[in-house]
C-alpha cells in the first residue's frame, strides 16, 4: 500500500502538455513517471484516442482531424519508456514534494526529485437558475462521453459561447445526433471588441478562418443557431425538461431533455494552489492561474507547470509548453547543459508564441457575459455542492461579510466535497466591491490539502506524508 | 438523452443499478453505463436532497456520486464500470452502510 516508487521526474497530467514533456524528459535520458486521472493517455482533448482510431472510425472522423491529429503524440509517448500510471488520482504535493495518490492500488505516496504539474482545464462553472437538476451538463461533459463510451447527446439544446460550443454541435451533427437548438450568448458586441485584437491575430488566420467556418456550417445544417441570447435558465422537477432565455425578440422556451452549458475554460490549479505555488489573477481570461516563467517553473523550486493548468493556451500551445518544461527538467537534473537546454528551446519558444498569438482576439470574441460571472437571479444555486443560493450570499454581503473565507464559515459554501471548484470564483466576484468587473481581482478560498476529497481511511493509510494542515474540507465519510 | 452510437455498441457486460440489471460496454464508466441506459438521475445531494446526475464528467463536480455494495461513495465518472458491479443511488442517509 505505500510503495513508493522513486523517480527523477514526475508528471501529473496525460494531455497534450504532459505526453509532450513526458516523451521529451524519457527520450533525454531521466527516469519518468506520468500520472493520469484518465484510463488511457491523450487528456481532455484526445480522449481515448487510441481505442476510438483503432476501432470507431466512423466517431474519429465525427471528432474531426484535429482530435485525430492527437494520435502521434500518444504513440510517441508509448514509445519513449517513460512510466505511466492511469487511473491515477493526484491528491496531494506535500511540503517536501511527495506525492499522495489513489489509483486502483489504494493510495500511496511517491517521490520525485522534480514535478510537472500538466493537469490542464475545467470548464468555466455556469450558474443558471437550474443548473443541479439531472440532464443539465457542460458541453464538455457530453463531448466526453462521446469519445470514451460513443454516446451521442440526443436533441440537446446548448447554449454558451466558445469553440468549444460549436466544435461539439457539428461533431453531434456529424454522428447524426443534431442539437434541437444552438443558444449563443455572443452578440455583436462581442465582435466589436474582438475587433481591436484582430492585427496581432493576423499570422493565425487559418484558426480564424476554421472558427467563422465552423459558424458558417452550423448555421446551413438546419439546426436553429440563436445569437445574442441572455437569462438562460433551466425548469424541470426531478430532472431538467425545458429552457427558458431572452433574445432579441423577446422570452422564449424550449422543451429540452437534455441542456448542454459552456462558457469558456479555466485552469485546473487546484493542486498548485493547495501545494503553495504563488498565484495571480488573469483579468483577459477572468480566472486565476500559476505564476511561472518561460520554462514553466514555478514559485516552488521542485514545481514546473505546463499546458491549460497555467493559464488557457489550447492543444497546440499545451504540448510545446511541455516539451520546454521538460528541456529544462533535463538540465536541472543534470542530463544536460545549459547551452543545449538553450539551443534547443528556441523552435518550440517560437511555436509556442505563434499558437498562442491569436488568443487575446479569442478572449475578447468569447469573454463570459457578466449574467454568467455574477449571477442576478436570487433562487440560482451558487455553490452546487452545499446548495447555497445567491439570496443567502447577498445577505452575508449586506450583513458586511468580507471574502470568501468568511462566507464559507456562515453559509458552508465552498464546503462540499467539490471544493469550490465550482463556486469559488462567482464567490469571489459576488463579495468583491462595486463595480465588480472592473479590473480587480477578486478574492478566492483558501485552499488546503487534499486537492482532490479522499476517505479518512486513505489518509491514515499513508505513511509518510505530513498531516494536511489547518481546517480540511472535502472528505468524504468513507 | 443519450443514445450509444451502433459503431460503439461492443460486447456488454451487465452490472446492476438500485436493484435493476443493465449492460454496459466494457471500457464505460459507471456514469456513461447509466446514462446509456437512460439513467439521468443518480442520487440525492447531501445538503438539500436535491436530485442529482453528472454534471461535468471529468471528475471535478462531485454530483456523479453513487454508492458501491460495500457502502463506499463513489464518482461515477471516474469510476469503471465492471461485471457483475452493483450500485445503489447516492442517498446521504444510507452512505456509508453496506448493501
Ligand atoms: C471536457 C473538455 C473537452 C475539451 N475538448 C476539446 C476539443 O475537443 N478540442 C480542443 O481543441 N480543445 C478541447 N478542450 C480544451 C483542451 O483541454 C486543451 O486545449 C488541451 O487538452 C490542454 O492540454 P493539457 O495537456 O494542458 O491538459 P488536458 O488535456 O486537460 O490534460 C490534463 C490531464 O490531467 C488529468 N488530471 C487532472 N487532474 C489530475 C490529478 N489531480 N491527478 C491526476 N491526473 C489529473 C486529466 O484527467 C487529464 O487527463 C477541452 C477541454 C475540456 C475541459
Amino acid at each position: 500500500m505505500n510503495a513508493t516508487v522513486d523517480v527523477e521526474l514526475a508528471v501529473i497530467g496525460g494531455g497534450p502538455a504532459g505526453l509532450a514533456a513526458a516523451t521529451l524528459a524519457a527520450e533525454g535520458g531521466a527516469s519518468v513517471l506520468l500520472l493520469d486521472e484518465q484510463a488511457s493517455p491523450g487528456g481532455q482533448i484526445y480522449r481515448n484516442i487510441e481505442a476510438v482510431c483503432d476501432r470507431r472510425p466512423a466517431i474519429a472522423a465525427a471528432l474531426g482531424d484535429d482530435y485525430r491529429g492527437g494520435l502521434e503524440l500518444v504513440r510517441a509517448f508509448r514509445r519513449s519508456g517513460a512510466g505511466y500510471r492511469p487511473r491515477a488520482s493526484v491528491w496531494e504535493i506535500a511540503g517536501d514534494g511527495a506525492l499522495a495518490v489513489v489509483g486502483d492500488g489504494g493510495a500511496e505516496v511517491l517521490r520525485a526529485r522534480r514535478l510537472l504539474v500538466a493537469t490542464g482545464a475545467a470548464e468555466r462553472p455556469v450558474p443558471v437558475p437550474g443548473w443541479t437538476l439531472p440532464g443539465v451538463m457542460t458541453v464538455g461533459a457530453a463531448q466526453t462521453l462521446l469519445k470514451a463510451s460513443g454516446l451521442a447527446a440526443g436533441e440537446a439544446v446548448i447554449a454558451g459561447c466558445g469553440p468549444l460550443v460549436l466544435l461539439f454541435a457539428l461533431q453531434s451533427i456529424a454522428v447524426g445526433a443534431p442539437p434541437r437548438a444552438v443558444l449563443l450568448s455572443e452578440g455583436f458586441g462581442d465582435y466589436l471588441r474582438a475587433l481591436p485584437h484582430l492585427p496581432r491575430a493576423v499570422g493565425s488566420l487559418d484558426l480564424l478562418a476554421k472558427g467563422w467556418g465552423w459558424l458558417r456550417q452550423l448555421k446551413s445544417s438546419g439546426v436553429e443557431v440563436v445569437t445574442g441570447v441572455s437569462a438562460v435558465a433551466a425548469r424541470g422537477g426531478s430532472a431538467v425538461d425545458g429552457v427558458g432565455f431572452i433574445t432579441g425578440g423577446g422570452r422564449r422556451d424550449i422543451d429540452a431533455g437534455l441542456l448542454l452549458l459552456h462558457q469558456g475554460l479555466v485552469p485546473n490549479g487546484h493542486l498548485l494552489r493547495a501545494a503553495g505555488c504563488a498565484q495571480e489573477w488573469d483579468p483577459a481570461q477572468a480566472c486565476w492561474r500559476t505564476r511561472r516563467n518561460s520554462w514553466g517553473a514555478t514559485s516552488r523550486n521542485d514545481i514546473a507547470v505546463a499546458g491549460d493548468c497555467a493559464g488557457i493556451g489550447g492543444a497546440l500551445a499545451a504540448a510545446e509548453a511541455g516539451r520546454l518544461s521538460a528541456l529544462d527538467a533535463l538540465y536541472r537534473l543534470g542530463h544536460i547543459g545549459r547551452a543545449a537546454r538553450n539551443g534547443r528551446a528556441l523552435p518550440m519558444a517560437a511555436a509556442l508564441r505563434r499558437h498562442l498569438r491569436p488568443r487575446p482576439l479569442l478572449e475578447a470574441l468569447y469573454r463570459p457575459p457578466a449574467e454568467v460571472l455574477r449571477p442576478t437571479a436570487p433562487d440560482t444555486v451558487v455553490c452546487r455542492c452545499e446548495g447555497v443560493r445567491l439570496a443567502a450570499l447577498t445577505e452575508l454581503r449586506g450583513l458586511g461579510v468580507p471574502g470568501p473565507n468568511q462566507a464559507k464559515a456562515f453559509s458552508r459554501c465552498g464546503m462540499g466535497p467539490c471544493q469550490g471548484r465550482l463556486c469559488e470564483a462567482t464567490v469571489g466576484r459576488l463579495l468583491s466591491d462595486e463595480p465588480p468587473l472592473a479590473g480587480r481581482t477578486p478574492q478566492t478560498y483558501t485552499i488546503r490539502p487534499p486537492a482532490r476529497p479522499v476517505t479518512v481511511g486513505q489518509v491514515a493509510a499513508l505513511d509518510g506524508l505530513a498531516e494536511p494542515a489547518g481546517e480540511v474540507s472535502g472528505m468524504l465519510d468513507r | 438523452m443519450f443514445k450509444r452510437l451502433p459503431e460503439a455498441d461492443e460486447a456488454t457486460i451487465e452490472f446492476h443499478f438500485d436493484g435493476q440489471a443493465y449492460r454496459a460496454v466494457a471500457g464505460d464508466s459507471l456514469a456513461a453505463a447509466l446514462l446509456a441506459n437512460g439513467i439521468g438521475q443518480f442520487g440525492r445531494n447531501a445538503a438539500d436532497n436535491s436530485p442529482r446526475g453528472p454534471h461535468c464528467m471529468i471528475g471535478n463536480c462531485f454530483d456523479c456520486l453513487v454508492l458501491l455494495a460495500d457502502g463506499r461513495t463513489a464518482q461515477a465518472c471516474l469510476t469503471p464500470v465492471a461485471a457483475g458491479m452493483r450500485v445503489r443511488p447516492y442517498d446521504p442517509a444510507t452512505a456509508g452502510s453496506p448493501e
